[in-house]
């Protein structure tokens, strides 16, 4: 290591080159990489399907029927699972695979030295494709549209649009406030109720894209941190730890998309 | 650096009570059902997670005060 090179955890990704004004984050590097492991794995497994699995096929079919089994007990039916399986799937692989690319050694320790302003910074050419912002801000946008779209194709859009501007129970105050005067309170509610709805539309996204942002980005500085005190042996805990929070993480973001999914698509009934 | 502190230290002390109780009842509900260890296994660590996440937010802020 060459003296007087800063070393820190940024909370932004870095940009390590540059195509035009479109810079090339380390995080985005990260990312193209797991998704050409994806698409690999995908390949291996479709390239040669049998009957009676055997090998890769025999790990796939046994984890998408845990997953299945898990779906079932969110959707109800098998029908819907399956219909939600792929897109909650692919949510999952990438985000868990990203999520254990972070702890990779190698990742995140080896870069290039770049001078900013007169010092000079490490800058890392890999970084779990999760510790970026921008990274879990797009899944999480990509999964809560993909719920509306589904959940307006499923119930119609009159009644998805009701569900958030709820011009419904606005019509209904004239028609019925002679037979029923409590109609005068009830709607109003009803109508204000649909704006948190739609506040609340936001605050998934911001959770869902924090939540993972902000566990994996901890879990990279805690694993820096306890390398700095001591590098033989201490990390090692926490290696594990951040295993298993890369796993937790990635199933509780494919569950809350599933949710989401689920919610929307029902039909409500009053 | 003492705004890092407090909002870590302060953040920390919901989730950690929400995660306290989430184990207790989980323990609670192992000890008069042993058998249903498996089934309540999974989702006391989602839900672990989800009261985590509250502590990591915290934890974001306080990296993110300069």
């Amino acid at each position: 290591m060459s003296e007087g090179v800063i070393h820190e955890n940024t909370l932004y990704a870095e940009p390590i080159a540059h195509i035009g004004n479109f810079p090339i984050t380390n995080a985005m590097l990260n990312s193209w990489l797991v998704l050409v492991i994806v698409i690999i794995l995908a390949i291996l497994v479709k390239k040669n399907l049998k009957k009676v699995p055997r090998g890769l096929q025999n790990v796939m079919e046994m984890i998408i029927e845990g997953f299945l089994g898990l779906f079932d007990s969110v959707t109800g039916s098998r029908k819907k699972s399956l219909k939600f399986a792929p897109l909650v799937l692919a949510f999952f692989f990438f985000i868990l695979l990203n999520n254990w690319s972070g702890i990779l050694p190698g990742v995140g320790s080896i870069g290039q030295i770049a001078l900013i302003g007169g010092e000079k910074f490490f800058i890392p050419y890999f970084r779990g494709g999760t510790a970026d912002l921008n990274t879990t801000l797009a899944l999480a946008v990509i999964g809560v549209v993909v719920s509306h779209i589904l959940g307006v194709i499923a119930t119609g859009w009159w009644h998805y649009l009701n569900k958030f501007l709820n011009f419904k129970a606005l019509f209904e105050i004239p028609k019925k406030v002679l037979k029923e005067p409590t109609i005068l309170i009830v709607n109003p509610i009803k109508i204000f109720v649909g704006f948190i709805e739609i506040i609340s539309e936001l605050a998934k996204i911001a959770s869902l894209s924090f939540r993972l942002f902000g566990n994996v980005f901890a879990g990279e500085v805690l694993l820096a941190s306890m390398s700095a005190i001591l590098a033989w042996g201490l990390p090692l805990p926490f290696l594990f730890l951040e295993i298993l929070v890369g796993l937790i993480q990635a199933l509780i973001f494919a569950m809350l998309i599933l949710t989401y999914l689920t919610i929307n698509t029902t039909k409500e009934e009053h | 650096m003492l705004a890092k502190a407090l909002a870590i230290g302060i953040g920390a002390i919901g989730p950690g009570i929400g995660i306290g109780l989430i184990g207790a009842k989980a323990m609670e509900a192992i000890g008069r059902n042993p058998e249903a260890t498996g089934k309540i296994l999974v989702p006391m660590l989602l839900i672990a997670a989800f009261a985590e996440a509250i502590a990591i937010y915290a934890l974001v802020i306080a990296f993110s005060i300069k």
